[in-house]
């Protein structure tokens, strides 16, 4: 499918790489086949083609011969691609019309048989020939962007993406699922291993976002629905009713207090009650009361109690469901993470006794806005907690439950327990560990210290078994020390599970975003170590939990590192994307719709009846050029055409 | 053809990503094979055509490898790797009633790292395609 309509005018370029290829592959011989191939009107060797020189001689010979094609064989296109495009672009040929037959990598590093290796070579020339004699000179695709950003998650991971976009002066609309920004994090009670107070440094930058002139916030929100391509997304996010107006709430609690109805928090995990109509936690961003519809009485007895009392009368029962649409150009999602449900691991009692509690649990006993106001006191009856248990790996690690290591865990039970023996005077702390994790600045110092300092007994083997002594109510913890090799039965008031961490983005979302995600839920990457924060799809970035378990300082970082990678796209005029991309031939296409249906970006779709490829949204798979029954779809420059006179050149 | 002489021709067709990274580093490592396979970088595993496996047996190939990523999460392009597991088993189901046996076509998964697994997936092909012996199909009347 050559655009050009002159015959091709093939120039062979081939290296010795000094001894790499001329030691083992024949140059002479191969130049000497090559110039008998059709279409060749030039062939020639040269120790080192990357050189300077090397690239003169090919542009000279492009110049005088009038090449407009070239084929290097050389090492592999990683290597030297763009060093030979940009050479015979600077004398005017297309980049696209170079083609490098990889005659080092796969023919004389691989091979000792000097004939074996030059027959070979010349086949790879062969191949490479007749496909540079059909590549299309092709112009980079470009598209403008929308200069604004959409954030999903309104954690620690999306409020620094967000702050870091808008402060760039880039606007940000952020989707927060909750009715308040803040997520888990504003749950915590202290930070390892500075034990800075989580809510001291997170419900400024809470403050800060709700004041920024550039960030919308969409609290109670959901993003339902994702289309269109990098730089030009459009989304539509689904707004839940809050029956109360946001401007016009005061924070006056006159509502609450009169509200008959009784839930539990899930702010304070179920440590507590809150009423129909709540605020999360005082510091809640947007600063304003919320109804939950599922559980008000007004929509079952008509009840108004909150209504009468309103001064401001920021109470609207007839508030309704919206469907906001935005353009956006990019989409960093942060979606964070719950924990593992500790109820599965039956081992461990949870959920059938009141004093066996997960990490966030225990976060909110040691928060001082928690249910306990900062006091350490069993859930089951108020008593002060003298003796606690914690279980580490309680669903990490483990076979049954979680494969990973939720990497977050030593660390904050370690935390937990130093705060414990801080505020509690003589009382005593266990742990049960597999391993101690604590790789990070500061971090394994800090397990010294609570081991150390503040006689944290570190137990290391499993628990087995947790119950409750039916005649003092204690719960009873069973576990193998294998230090020792010996069974043991700790006495406790309380229990702490550290509950390992699971990925909350919903399915339906990665599938409408198009980004993979491992077998556990974690969005994948687009390369684990040289792309850490770009999914496949491009515009779409990923940060914090949603990526895989980590601390907090690690998820700012990666957010931080997400807000740039989206700047530096926002920033630039154009997003330019390479051209090979697949083409429809409209002739032939009989509307069938089968590449609709093959394509993982959606990138074909039907216009008037044929199909019709989005340039900016296909990645150049070529899935959809073998499914398709009429035969109408070629990848450029990588046509059926080229890859079986290839094919041919190399077995004939 | 003289039997003493022949060398089975095998083409393998090695996604850019995977396999042919692999290969690539096959030789930056000087892992020795078999030259008797030719690659023929393609964009995904998902590109190669069924018809393109016909064509190179028709024209000669002795053996065809299509090697792609390991798991769907694996794959550049999603689950291209996952078309080409289905379209070449089902055209291994075909090929014998070309009278070409299936074993002369070969899947296999080879990720970026595994070079010593390309080379032995080369060196352990290019053995069966010589046990096998020189492909000989009647197409159209012609032998080939």
């Amino acid at each position: 499918m050559c655009l050009s309509s002159e015959e091709p005018r093939i120039g062979v370029f081939v290296c010795h790489c000094g001894l790499n290829i001329a030691g083992v592959v024949d140059v002479k011989k191969v130049v000497e086949e090559a110039k008998r191939l059709p279409h060749v009107v030039h062939a020639e060797d040269y120790i080192y083609m990357c050189s300077a020189p090397g690239q003169e001689l090919i542009k000279k010979a492009i110049l005088e011969k009038k090449l407009n094609a070239v084929v290097v064989a050389a090492c592999t296109p990683t290597m030297h691609y763009e060093t030979f495009a940009r050479a015979i672009e600077a004398v005017g040929l297309n980049r696209y019309r170079l083609e490098m037959a990889v005659i080092r990598e796969f023919s004389s590093w691989v091979h000792t048989d000097k004939k074996k290796a030059t027959e070979k070579a010349i086949k790879l020339v062969k191949a490479a020939v007749v496909k540079v004699a059909d590549n299309s000179p092709l112009e980079p695709v470009k598209s403008r962007t929308v200069r604004k950003a959409l954030v999903i998650g309104g954690g620690i991971a999306g409020i620094t993406v967000a702050l870091d976009l808008a402060n760039a002066g880039i606007p940000v609309i952020l989707v927060e699922k909750t009715p308040t920004i803040g997520g888990k994090m504003a749950m915590l009670s202290e930070t390892f291993p500075t034990l800075d107070c989580a809510q001291c440094i997170l419900t400024p930058k809470m403050a800060e976002v709700a004041r920024h002139p550039l960030i919308k916030i969409y609290t109670n929100s959901e993003v339902v629905d994702v289309s269109g391509f990098v730089g030009n997304f459009k989304v539509k996010i689904l707004q839940r009713a809050r029956y109360v107006k946001i401007g016009d709430c005061r924070l006056c609690g006159f509502c609450e207090r009169v509200c008959p109805v009784k839930v539990p928090s899930e702010f304070n995990r179920g440590l507590s009650d809150r009423k129909a109509i709540y605020i999360p936690f005082p510091q809640a961003i947007p600063p304003a009361y919320v109804i939950d519809k599922a559980n008000c009485r007004h929509w079952v007895d008509g009840c108004d109690k909150c209504l009468r009392v309103c001064p401001t009368k920021a109470i609207d029962f007839n508030d309704e469901d919206k469907l906001v649409e935005e353009e956006v150009g990019v989409i960093i999602v942060a979606t964070g993470y719950d924990l593992y449900p500790a109820e599965r691991l039956k081992e461990y009692s949870y959920g059938l006794y009141r004093d066996v509690i997960d990490s966030l649990q225990f976060e909110r006993i040691l928060s001082a806005g928690g249910p306990t106001k900062g006091l350490i006191l069993r859930p089951s009856d108020g008593k002060p907690v003298k003796r606690v248990v914690f279980i580490q790996c309680a669903g990490s690690r483990d076979i049954n439950h979680l494969e990973y290591c939720s990497k977050i865990c030593c660390m904050y039970t370690a935390k937990h327990a130093l705060i414990f023996k801080e505020r509690v005077p003589g009382g005593e702390a266990y742990v049960f560990y597999i391993d101690i994790r604590a790789a990070g600045k500061g971090y394994e110092e800090f397990i010294k210290r609570v081991q150390e300092e503040f006689q944290v007994n570190y137990i290391r083997g499993r628990v087995n078994r947790v119950y409750r002594d039916p005649k003092t109510g204690d719960m009873v913890v069973v576990g193998f020390d294998t230090l020792t090799g010996q069974l043991l039965t700790v006495k406790a008031d309380l229990v702490v599970l550290a509950t390992g961490l699971v990925p909350q983005l919903p399915y339906e979302l990665a599938s409408k975003l198009k980004i993979p995600f491992d077998k556990y839920g974690f969005v994948q990457e687009a390369h684990p170590k040289l792309r850490p924060v770009e999914t496949v799809t491009s515009g779409v970035f990923v940060c914090g939990v949603a990526h895989g378990p980590k601390d907090i300082a690690e998820t700012v970082a990666q957010a931080s590192a997400a807000a740039a990678k989206a700047m530096e796209l926002l920033y630039s005029e154009y997003i330019v994307k390479e051209p090979l991309v697949a083409v429809v031939d409209r002739d032939l296409c009989s509307g069938c719709r089968v590449c609709i249906g093959i394509c993982p970006y959606g990138a074909l779709e039907l216009v008037e009846g044929k199909a019709k490829v989005n340039e900016l949204l296909c990645e150049g798979c070529g899935a959809c050029v073998v499914a398709c029954p009429s035969r109408a779809i070629e990848l450029r420059n990588y046509s059926t055409k080229q890859l079986l006179e290839m094919v041919k050149a190399v077995v004939k | 053809m003289n039997l003493d002489s022949w060398e089975p021709k095998i083409v393998a067709f090695l996604c850019k990503w995977c396999s042919g990274a692999a290969a690539e580093l096959a030789g930056v490592s000087r892992l020795l094979y078999s030259p008797n396979v030719i690659p023929i970088i393609v964009p995904c595993s998902g590109r190669v055509d069924p018809d393109l496996i016909v064509e190179a047996f028709m024209n000669g190939a002795d053996g065809v490898i299509v090697a792609g990523c390991h798991t769907p999460s694996d794959c550049h392009y999603i689950a291209g790797n996952f078309k080409a597991f289905k379209r070449v088993y089902m055209l291994k189901k075909l090929l014998s009633d070309f009278g070409i046996e299936p074993e002369r076509l070969k899947l296999e998964w080879v990720s970026a790292v595994e070079s010593q697994k390309l080379k032995t997936l080369f060196d352990e092909f290019t053995s069966t395609i010589r046990k096998l012996g020189p492909l000989r199909v009647k197409i159209r009347g012609g032998s080939v």
